[in-house]
């Protein structure tokens, strides 16, 4: 590795829910750090952990204790490290160097920039043209008799934080739309952001209106005129201001607030009060001060839900999406989104609610659409929410991981409704914040052009594609959207749930030792492969004119439906890392050298040996002994259960 | 029937049922003397829904001028309506179920009645006998007997014929022992860790009282079963303050200057009134349909159910790890050593031998531990969570033993052999069952009321291939190795199959996990 910078020896790394600790090696590369178990054993494979600069949210250097110079590291993706330097001064380096790294000032600085996965230049170009919001509309139904693009934007001259092309009603004419955009905060006027083809119901966003106490403006009221005029179903629009009451009020002294609904003929107002992202913030931080305590109980661990309030600040989101989805799916009316500035609380509904009703979007490519289009291109602040330079704290709020969350809920309570399982949320989650692709970077699509992000980084989008048989889930059942189009969650409190794999997940010791959808997707997998197997071997004994046999009952398929593990995923059935897939990728091309005449079935079993140190079977089993297994502890009983040892 | 004179109105027609994911049906109600029969002829299809009596757990009547609502609310945990035109059939059916649901005659009890088709009286009852257990383990029988001291159960009436006890051992010693122990339990084998020779003995607390009496002979047998290790945990499922209070009353704990080699352990875990309490106050708030998370989390936090699961999977891996990890015998008991402690050592049980985890196996477990063991089912599952009657001796201990097999299942869902579906009929079963299986508190009553002759055997059945197919889990890689469940409040889960079984959106889920089952099938079918 050539961008070692410095390695320290014998450091310690304590887990975080046990007593337990490994030694190891630390290591500090231009865009890592990576901590490498000392192998003690050859059975099972050294532990590597290694942690993306950018991931890291902060750096703690606590008092030195007699066994070493504890460093505490805290990720933006809820890895929760702990270590131990034996000597002072490694520490100490350590600690600065990181300071420095994990400050960047610039975008240039950023990972993305310098990420080279082996791909050629079509390769990357393809890869940012995967998404076409163009076609997206079009998927929708828009342009239309109602609707049409309008080019006002095509030079970010009236929003600079809106995408270049919006859509709006055929009615609203220029300088309606230039009117509507100066009486509303940022510039960022109503413009449509779903269109529910079956009863022409539009679902439109903006931020609020600069009306203070009384100020009108002639042509926001025609806009909002025009927007209901589009829809013949509905004779009002419905006004969703999605800020609790009280802050729309507060918001009126600073000369903005919300719609007075005796100016807006045939509107109907609705506040659904989500809190504001300081709320968000706040409540988040506790929740993990409450779920990250060392000897929680049951008690205290239900109370501290209750009192941090996330579950209840998701919930809210949850339900304004259910209101959205109604007004529009029920009763046919186009609904205007709104809090304040229209691209957080905005957001998070206006694409939850389009999940609700559009199957699509509960697809693999359809979900990656929707974040393109409700959170990358309507501006959503990626780079002050997720902290990706050095800014202000206070525009640090988890909005985004909210909404993953929200659709994390909806994936537990329809569990055959949605092609992708959450590997794929906790997947985009982790690059949100890895800054190793472009998509997130930046606050708004004005900006990403600036830096040439389509022509300097590669996407997401193209990366996540290529591998999402690992995202896939086993339950989906595609035909679930002809009978339930809109889906119509429950939203009585016990259907929200603490996402353990999302706030615990490189918490070894949180997870089930076993995981069902890993299994049912190496079954699903391994039965396609053996299907072709079967095709192909048939084929070949017919060419040589041979018929091809009954199949054994009895031949057990155990071995060969044995796929190549994923040792070093901390939750069974993740998804493979990178760094695996790189390895496994590299792996394939030597076999590829070789280039030796084997059947596919020969070389996957070979495979199978080769990728991991036992078969799947043994791994997950010496993965319970790793944890619990006598040999790897000192014989003494002090653990999970609290023993003490009996000395006599 | 006799019951007859309890039925004034034995059919009432155009009777509306409502149940939870079914629209409204109209048809006609008629009672038995163990159902309610429902029937309703749509055109040609005529639909039958049966509700056996003993399922009804609480009946609230709201009669009216005309007509009259009947609210009935099961141990399973469904509540169903009733909307029956007359005021005075009203009155007579709900004072007819009133009655009938709460016989506690066990001969009355409907086990006596049924009569399938498919199964015959002959058929074997019950998996297996202490004897065949005794005989299967022969690595065992050179340090371990099996004694018949209780053979007319006139040692110990709440355990089985035969027990498990040490060699060296002899009966009138036994006889002895018994007297020491509450109810005559006294300390016997229950499980023997074939890895290391260590085993888990289960009894009752010992009768020392105020005064500190000691008794030779248990010391003797305790002594008698660590010889050769030399030392042994006790794991005692009352508090330290608990145990103290109990020689009070006459009962008490081993103490360290008569047993030297046994170092005592205290875990409390919640019984009886508590308990029950619990799981009155969980499904509470699971029927509460407010809105308020805030709400929804204080209620279950209140209920303290999670905590009671906590506590009883955090005991049973305290004791699995002093046998596996630290190999040394362990002795548990609480006070009757009928609940708790049957709950402790059958979780430890699963934990550490594969063999509890396949489908046999965990009804062989319960057979052993719970049905031979003598936890008083009769007394404990009188009543579940809706009833109105005053508490006596009920409490869920079964249904928390189920709860945290759920979790051990959830964190493993690849080391047990039998599914979900298999704890949520004995959930069910447990409390109103057409099978003979779960009536009565112990072995003697069993065979006193003729249980084993006059009624069908519920675990016989759940292995007839027809059924072992759909309680099997099809995920099942079988491993040698101890399961160790975490028991941090994050890795807990509510079981909603089981609690929220009845709203709404438990469909959407059960559908989802078929759909996984089967598709695991036609998978592993077609390899």
């Amino acid at each position: 590795m050539k961008y070692i910078q410095s390695s320290v020896e014998q450091v310690r790394l304590l887990e975080r829910f046990s007593n337990k600790s490994t030694s190891g090696t630390l290591h500090l590369t231009a865009t890592h750090l990576i901590f490498v178990e000392s192998n003690n054993t050859a059975t099972t494979a050294a532990q590597e952990i290694w942690i993306l600069h950018h991931h890291i949210a902060s750096v703690e250097k606590l008092s030195l204790t007699t066994s070493g110079c504890p460093l505490v590291i805290q990720c933006r993706n809820f890895r929760v490290v702990h270590f131990v330097v034996q000597r002072e001064r490694d520490c100490h380096d350590i600690y600065s160097s990181l300071l420095r790294l994990l400050r960047p000032v610039s975008y240039d600085e950023l990972y993305a920039f310098s990420y080279n996965p082996k791909q050629n230049e079509q390769q990357r170009e393809e890869g940012w043209q995967l998404i076409d919001l163009g076609a997206e509309f079009e998927r929708m139904g828009v342009p239309c008799d109602r609707w049409q693009l309008t080019d006002v934007n095509r030079d970010y001259k009236i929003c600079e934080t809106y995408p270049r092309d919006l859509y709006v009603p055929i009615t609203a004419s220029k300088p309606i739309i230039v009117g509507s955009s100066k009486f509303r905060s940022k510039g960022r006027f109503p413009v449509l952001t779903y269109f529910y083809q079956e009863k022409k119901a539009a679902v439109c966003r903006c931020s609020q209106p600069l009306s203070g106490f009384s100020a009108r403006c002639l042509e926001d009221e025609s806009m909002l005129q025009a927007i209901s005029k589009a829809n013949h179903n509905s004779r009002f629009v419905y006004v969703m201001d999605t800020r609790p009451k009280l802050n729309a009020m507060a918001n009126r002294a600073a000369g903005k607030g919300y719609e007075n609904e005796d100016n807006y003929s045939n509107i109907r107002f609705q506040f659904v009060g989500i809190e504001n992202i300081h709320v968000m913030r706040t409540s988040l931080q506790k929740l993990l001060e409450v779920v990250g305590s060392r000897f929680l109980s049951v008690n205290d661990y239900l109370l501290g839900l209750e009192s941090c309030g996330w579950l209840r600040h998701v919930k809210a989101v949850v339900d304004a999406a259910i209101f959205l989805t109604k007004a529009v799916t029920v009763e046919g009316a186009s609904v205007l989104v709104h809090c304040s500035d229209g691209w957080d609380r905005t957001a998070q509904v206006c694409s939850l609610g389009a999940l609700l009703m559009d199957p699509y979007y509960r697809t693999i490519k359809g979900f990656m659409v929707l974040i393109e289009k409700d959170w990358i291109s309507f501006g959503h602040k990626f780079a002050d929410r997720c902290d990706q330079l050095d800014g202000d704290p206070k525009e640090v709020s988890p909005v985004f991981t909210q909404f993953l969350e929200c659709v994390w809920q909806l994936t537990e309570q329809f569990p055959q409704a949605f092609e992708f399982s959450e590997w794929l949320l906790l997947q985009i989650h982790e690059h949100v914040h890895s800054c190793q692709y472009g998509n997130f970077l930046a606050n708004n699509q004005r900006r990403r052009e600036e830096l040439q992000l389509g022509d300097r980084t590669h996407s997401l989008w193209a990366f996540l594609l290529r591998e999402q048989q690992n995202y896939l889930n086993p339950a989906y059942c595609p035909t679930y959207a002809d009978t339930h189009p809109v889906l119509e969650p429950s939203t009585l409190p016990c259907h929200f749930k603490f996402w353990r794999n999302m706030y615990h997940q490189f918490d070894r010791s949180m997870h089930p030792r076993q995981s069902v959808l890993k299994n049912v997707l190496t079954l699903k997998e391994s039965n396609c492969q053996l299907e072709d197997t079967i095709k192909d071997l048939e084929t070949r004994l017919q060419k040589h004119g041979i018929s091809p046999p009954t199949p054994d009952p009895q031949a057990s398929p155990r071995d060969q439906r044995i796929l190549p593990t994923r040792p070093h995923s901390l939750i069974l059935g993740a998804p493979l890392s990178r760094k695996e897939a790189q390895r496994q990728q590299e792996e394939e091309e030597e076999e590829e050298e070789v280039g030796e005449e084997v059947t596919e079935c020969c070389s996957d079993t070979e495979r199978t040996v080769e990728g991991s140190s036992g078969t799947e079977r043994k791994e997950s089993y010496s993965d319970l002994q790793g944890t619990y297994g006598a040999k790897a502890e000192p014989a003494v009983v002090s653990l999970e259960f609290g023993v003490a040892r009996m000395t006599c | 029937m006799e019951f007859s004179e309890h039925i004034k109105t034995a059919n009432v027609e155009d009777v509306v049922l409502r149940r939870p994911f079914h629209p409204p049906m109209q048809g006609t109600l008629c009672v038995t003397g163990h159902h309610l029969l429902f029937s309703n002829r749509d055109g040609d299809s005529s639909r039958l829904v049966l509700l056996l009596l003993r399922n009804i757990d609480a009946i609230e009547k709201r009669p009216s001028v005309s007509s009259g609502t009947i609210t009935l609310k099961c141990k399973d945990l469904c509540v169903l309506q009733l909307d029956i035109p007359g005021m005075e059939e009203c009155l007579n059916i709900a004072r007819s179920i009133e009655y009938l649901s709460s016989l506690d005659i066990v001969s009355d009890m409907y086990p006596f009645f049924y009569r399938p088709l498919k199964l015959s009286l002959q058929d074997q009852w019950g998996l297996s006998s202490p004897e065949q257990n005794y005989a299967q383990m022969e690595e065992l029988q050179d340090r371990w007997r099996l004694s018949h001291v209780n053979k007319d159960y006139s040692v110990c009436p709440s355990y089985p014929p035969a027990v498990i006890v040490p060699h060296s051992i002899d009966d009138e010693t036994l006889v002895k022992v018994a007297k020491f122990r509450q109810g005559g339990r006294f300390p016997v084998l229950c499980y023997y860790h074939r890895k290391n020779g260590m085993v888990i003995m289960r009894s009752s607390q010992p009768l020392t009282g105020a005064n500190r009496k000691r008794c030779r002979e248990d010391e003797l047998l305790l002594q008698a079963v660590i010889d050769g290790s030399g030392l042994g945990y006790i794991i005692d499922t009352r508090s330290n303050q608990q145990a103290q209070q109990a020689r009070m009353t006459g009962g008490g704990f081993e103490s360290k200057s008569s047993y030297s080699c046994w170092k005592r352990l205290h875990r409390q875990l919640e019984r009886g009134k508590v308990l029950q309490e619990s799981l009155i106050k969980l499904v509470e708030a699971c029927g509460d349909h407010s809105h308020s998370v805030d709400r929804w989390l204080s209620k279950l936090e209140n209920s303290k159910w999670l905590s009671h699961v906590h506590t009883a999977l955090a005991t049973a891996g305290l004791l699995a790890e002093c046998v596996e990890r630290d190999g040394h015998s362990v002795l548990v008991h609480g006070s009757e050593g009928t609940d708790a402690t049957l709950l402790v050592s059958s979780l430890a049980q699963l934990i550490l031998d594969p063999n509890t985890r396949t489908l046999d196996g965990f009804l062989g477990l319960l057979e052993r531990e719970w049905l031979l063991a003598g936890h008083p089912f009769q007394h404990r599952c009188a009543h579940s969570a809706y009833s109105h009657a005053r508490l006596r001796l009920e409490a869920p201990v079964f249904v928390l033993l189920l709860d945290c097999v759920w979790q051990l299942a959830r964190q493993f869902p690849l080391a047990m052999g039998f599914s979900e579906p298999l704890l949520l009929r004995l959930a069910r079963e447990v409390y109103a069952s057409d099978y003979g299986t779960f009536l009565c508190n112990s072995d003697q009553e069993r065979c006193a009321a003729g249980v084993k002759e006059r009624t069908h055997c519920l675990f016989q059945f759940l292995l007839k291939p027809s059924e072992r197919e759909h309680y099997s889990n099809p995920l099942y890689e079988p491993t040698e190795l101890a399961i160790w469940p975490s028991i941090q409040p994050q890795s807990l889960q509510l079981w909603r199959g089981l609690f929220l079984r009845w709203t709404q959106h438990a469909v959407h889920l059960e559908k989802a996990q078929e759909e996984l089952r089967n598709l695991v099938i036609e998978c592993r079918g077609a390899s």
